[in-house]
């Protein structure tokens, strides 16, 4: 059949200059990187993210996983300092860190000691940095006659407009003191849902007033809103200057200052609020939930949080320099050799969608990460224990030159007791007696180990280290938990526990009352195959008592509706500090933060008047003794009562690559883009070296096609050519 | 046909119906509208007054399926199901529960899905005919049993391991393709390279037992043992009868699944980093946006029966026998 010869000919033409295409395409000579040539050798960082991000208006965004942008392009009055510890506030927006000043309630200024009663309000008096920029946007655009260009546009102006890079124009303003109101009343609006709108209202003086008179506007009418909030007056909240302006907050709240180095206080120009309210945009998804408008070193230059979010320099960045003090450590880490250098240094960071943990690891083995975390399947390729306990890198991670850093975060893994159940909460020593003994029996180094390997340290207490209060050594330990020995902490012996619950009246886990076995019910939302061994090893440090633990495994929802109504017996719960400061720890065992009653943080619903008492005047307090002493007597109470089994304090381990310089833990602040340095023609150098395609495999295919395909071609023309008999 | 069609888009409606009654009640059994504030608020400091206002805003402050407070017909109008629903039978999904149009959103991200899945389509089609037919050529020899065996091998093994194992081979170990990722426009051709090879792989060892076993059928039939009495060769009678007259099961398979190939596969976008709409509707079930969840429940429903109607058009193309009335 010559035609089909002839087409046969025509077809391996056809694949032989595809692939000599394909492989020119491939000329750079790496094939599997997954980035363009042009970034993949700029001064760009590459890292991944799991989750998109919900939200990125600042009123709204309340997640780690959001700030990892929105740190980058907003800047909230002030800024954790990038080395110093414990974790301090320095100026970012603000020229200075402002110190409040009190005053009594008939106005009269009261001395920096005055007592928290006597206070009436604290005035916060705000003053920015001149020559503070908006990064460039279309809501800025001006033209000739200085009218905005994109301030009154109508559905038909929208045609072909389908991302924010589609407007032509742009432009930029300065700061000033009136947008830092102008985002305060936005988290004041009922529309923002402002996740600390209930915090801010009843600390901001005024904040409740406006969020009331801003009810009844029409809900359809979003210009008709942004308008209502510009011609709002919120009482507290005052412009003094075009650069200053002054935060009325009732009483004495120390920790207000944390809230300012959150992105919710950042500055936000009402300009952006009516180019976004203008019909059709949220149609087409142009919303300042999805293009942020900051003044920070980066700009969102691309969300597409299906595939890669980027953040570019922000041309019009005030600028910053890098931090000149450290901790003594520092200085020989070789952290500080950039001191004084201009901020960022890095011009573009993009950021890839990667949902699975095995392509994430295998990209930054590969090099196209610059940093990473590691996941539990990774983590014994990554890291090892050392003789002191101590983590460290396997041969082949230091072989690549990788780079491992630690710290505890701040948050608590704990299981909670519901205080309001009548077996395992209140105020007898029974049930006391029982949650120690429970205490006793839960093996959090075992948990740490086996679910978290080995990333976590055990808690002694509800505050984490780092964190003003926090104990060490032997000062610090839980002693109806732990006893100190040979100079470490050793948990007390099952004995010890089961004394406790002969004590209790359930002597071998048997209600001596009614002589049935103790049964417990713990709530899990905890529905899958990873699940199950967590649940059943709880279960058996229960059993150890004699306890029979019934897990009663729900979704997510349920499990919270019986935290909420206090349905629940035993659980485990976590918390992520908003601020380094021990009353963030310390408020989720206060009475009146109770689940149940009111609605607050405190899950366990644990109230103890004298614990509330001390917590009412700690809250006040500047770190010093006096507070250190009332944080003892607080957490020795909250021992004594174990509402907690305190569970543990989680490690965060990071991996990083050797072209990358100033990847410095700090768990408190999110906005450490900017003092991340890359090495990109080490880097490209390296990314050659690892990745060079392999081709033998390519010819050794074809030649097994050609051994398969060359014999049943023979062996078909033969079977066709052969006679019947 | 034109009758034909007409009654069977007419039947698609109470079948429409009956989906998006049995989305919303499966939907709302696990989720309460204040499940779904919360969820959307955050799990920090959430208020009560938070929560009625997020769903006052978002239209969930209604009755289910019945507002007793309403007076006539309002009471089943004035209701979370019908405001939710009315509007997807003119095909507007609008706006997520997020804010975010979805109609927009399902137009970027088909085309990531079709990217892969048309390939694979293809490609996969082509080569197990091919090589199902290569088998028959050879029915009953060594190379038939070995073939199945290898076959029955190939569909045994979980998909996930012919993802991980392709990743682990073409791209850590020879540097080949880059392991996950995408981009716009024809710079996507080298990362669908990987996912398309894994895609048809993957699929060799059902898709050819599958084709092998009508190919069979096929040529025991008497038509067959006529064609080769006539002298005509095994490759005239393979390629111009019994491909031919085996086509009728083989589009039944191929037509129906095409209109949903665009509704991607989770596991492969997942793991490939495409950003296509396989994890669209899952990301929306996890994070409760009934508004997603009910119009790509709604759109699968819709395709599924375009699938079928094609599918029977189909019919009357390859089999002069076949007339829809």
């Amino acid at each position: 059949m010559p035609g089909a010869c002839g087409l046969s000919e025509k077809i391996g033409l056809w694949l032989l200059g595809l692939l000599s295409l394909g492989l020119t395409g491939c000329g750079d000579g790496i094939w599997n990187t997954p980035y363009s040539s042009a970034d993949a050798q700029g001064n760009t960082y590459y890292s991944s993210f799991a989750e998109r991000p919900k939200h990125l208006d600042p009123a709204r965004s309340y997640n780690s996983n959001e700030y990892a942008f929105l740190a980058q392009i907003y800047e909230p009055p002030l800024q954790y300092h990038f080395l110093l510890r414990p974790y301090r506030l320095v100026p970012l927006s603000a020229a200075e860190v402002p110190v409040p000043s009190y005053f009594d309630a008939a106005g009269a200024p009261l001395p920096e000691d005055a007592s928290a009663a006597e206070i009436d309000h604290s005035d916060y008096v705000i003053r920015i940095q001149p020559g503070i920029r908006f990064q460039p946007h279309p809501a800025f655009a001006k033209d000739a006659d200085g009218r905005s260009v994109y301030h009154a546009l109508q559905r038909a102006d929208l045609d072909g407009i389908n991302r924010l890079s589609d407007f032509a124009e742009v432009g930029t303003r300065a700061v000033t003191a009136e947008d830092f109101v102008y985002q305060i009343k936005r988290l004041a609006a009922p529309w923002s849902h402002s996740p600390i709108s209930g915090v801010m209202q009843q600390h901001i003086r005024g904040f409740g007033a406006l969020s009331a008179s801003l009810e009844g506007i029409d809900a359809r009418d979003e210009l008709a809103r942004v308008q209502a909030l510009r011609q709002a007056r919120i009482a507290g909240v005052e412009v003094l200057d075009p650069l200053t302006f002054k935060i009325r907050v009732e009483g004495k709240y120390p920790q207000f200052s944390y809230w300012l180095a959150m992105p919710f206080l950042a500055p936000v120009p009402w300009e952006a609020d009516v180019f976004y309210a203008q019909p059709g945009m949220a149609e087409r998804n142009i919303s300042l939930d999805w293009y942020p408008v900051g003044t920070g070193p980066y700009m969102l230059s691309e969300n597409n949080p299906n595939l890669r979010m980027t953040l570019d320099r922000n041309p019009n960045f005030h600028g910053e320099r890098y931090p000149s003090q450290g901790m003594p450590e520092d200085a020989g880490s070789g952290i500080l050799a950039d001191a004084g250098r201009p901020l960022p240094f890095i011009d573009r960071a993009i950021y890839s969608l990667e949902k699975e943990d095995i392509p994430r690891w295998n990209k930054f083995l590969q090099g196209y990460f610059d940093s990473s975390g590691i996941s539990s399947d990774a983590f014994d390729q990554a890291v090892q224990i050392d003789a002191q306990g101590e983590p460290i890198l396997t041969d082949a991670m230091r072989g690549q030159g990788i780079e491992l850093l630690t710290a505890v975060e701040p948050s608590v893994f704990y299981m909670g007791f519901n205080m309001l159940d009548p077996v395992v909460g209140g105020e007898s020593q029974r049930a006391r007696l029982l949650r120690r003994a429970i205490s006793i029996a839960m093996d959090y180094e075992e948990f740490i180990s086996i679910f978290a390997n080995g990333r976590g340290l055990v808690a002694q207490g509800p505050i984490p280290p780092g964190i003003f209060g926090h104990r060490e050594g032997e000062a610090g330990i839980n002693p109806f938990v732990y006893a100190w020995r040979d100079g470490r902490p050793v948990r007390r012996g099952l004995d010890e526990a089961r004394v406790l619950m002969e004590q209790a009246g359930y002597p071998g886990g048997v209600d001596r009352e009614t002589g049935r076995a103790l049964s417990i019910n713990y709530e899990a939302a905890a529905t899958g195959p990873d699940d199950r061994a967590r649940l059943n090893w709880i279960r058996k440090q229960f059993a150890k008592l004699g306890i029979e633990l019934v897990i009663r495994s729900t979704d997510y929802n349920r499990f919270q509706e019986k935290i909420r109504n206090g349905t629940g017996q035993v659980f485990m719960w976590g918390w992520n500090a908003d601020y380094p400061d021990p009353e963030n720890f310390l408020f989720l065992l206060y009475g009146p933060n109770g689940k149940v009653e009111h609605q607050g943080e405190n899950a366990s619903n644990y109230a103890n008047p004298e614990f509330d008492r001390l917590f009412d005047a700690m809250k006040f307090m500047e770190d010093g003794p006096e507070r250190q002493a009332l944080l003892d007597r607080m957490v020795e109470i909250a021992r004594t009562d174990a509402p907690w089994v305190w569970g543990f304090f989680p490690k965060a381990f990071s991996l990083h690559h050797q072209w990358l310089y100033n990847a410095h833990p700090n768990q408190m602040a999110n906005n450490t883009l900017k003092y991340r340095r890359i090495d990109p023609t080490l880097r490209e150098r390296l990314r050659r070296a690892w990745n060079a395609p392999i081709l033998w495999p390519l010819w050794g295919l074809g030649g097994v096609v050609l051994l398969l395909v060359v014999p049943a071609w023979w062996m078909v023309r033969r079977r066709e050519r052969s006679t019947a008999l | 046909m034109t009758a034909y069609i007409l009654r069977r888009v007419l039947y698609a409606i109470p079948i429409l119906i009956g989906v998006n009654l049995i989305t919303f009640l499966l939907f709302f059994v696990v989720n309460s509208p204040d499940d779904m504030a919360r969820m959307h608020l955050g799990q920090k400091r959430v208020t009560t007054e938070a929560i009625e206002g997020w769903k006052a805003e978002h239209g969930y402050d209604r009755p289910l399926v019945y507002n007793p407070a309403a007076p006539g017909l309002a009471s089943l109008t004035d209701t979370i199901f019908f405001q939710k629903s009315v509007k997807l039978f003119a095909f507007q999904f609008g706006s997520s529960d997020d804010g975010r149009d979805i109609g927009y959103d399902i137009s970027q991200r088909m085309w990531p899905s079709l990217a892969i899945a048309v390939p694979v389509l293809i490609l996969g089609l082509a080569f197990n005919i091919s090589y199902a037919l290569f088998i028959v050529f050879f029915r009953a020899t060594y190379i038939d049993i070995g073939s199945v065996v290898l076959l029955v091998g190939m569909l045994s093994v979980s998909s996930l391991f012919y993802i991980i194992g392709g990743q682990f081979v073409l791209s850590k170990v020879f540097h080949l393709v880059p392991i996950s990722g995408y981009d716009q426009g024809l710079d996507a051709w080298k990362f669908l390279i990987l996912p398309v090879i894994v895609g048809v792989v993957g699929g060799i060892g059902s898709g050819t037992r599958w084709y092998r076993t009508l190919f069979l059928e096929e040529i025991a039939k008497d038509y067959v043992r006529t064609a080769r009495a006539k002298g005509l060769g095994e490759r005239f009678v393979l390629f111009r009868h019994v491909l031919r007259n085996a086509l009728i099961p083989i589009l039944t398979g191929v037509v129906v699944v095409l209109p949903l190939l665009f509704m991607g596969s989770l596991i492969t976008e997942s793991f490939f980093g495409i950003p296509g709409l396989g994890s669209y509707t899952i990301d929306a079930i996890s994070n409760q946006d009934f508004a997603i969840v009910r119009s790509m429940v709604f759109l699968g429903a819709v395709l599924y029966i375009l699938g079928l109607i094609l599918t029977d058009i189909s019919y009357t193309l390859v089999d002069p026998r076949v007339r829809l009335q």
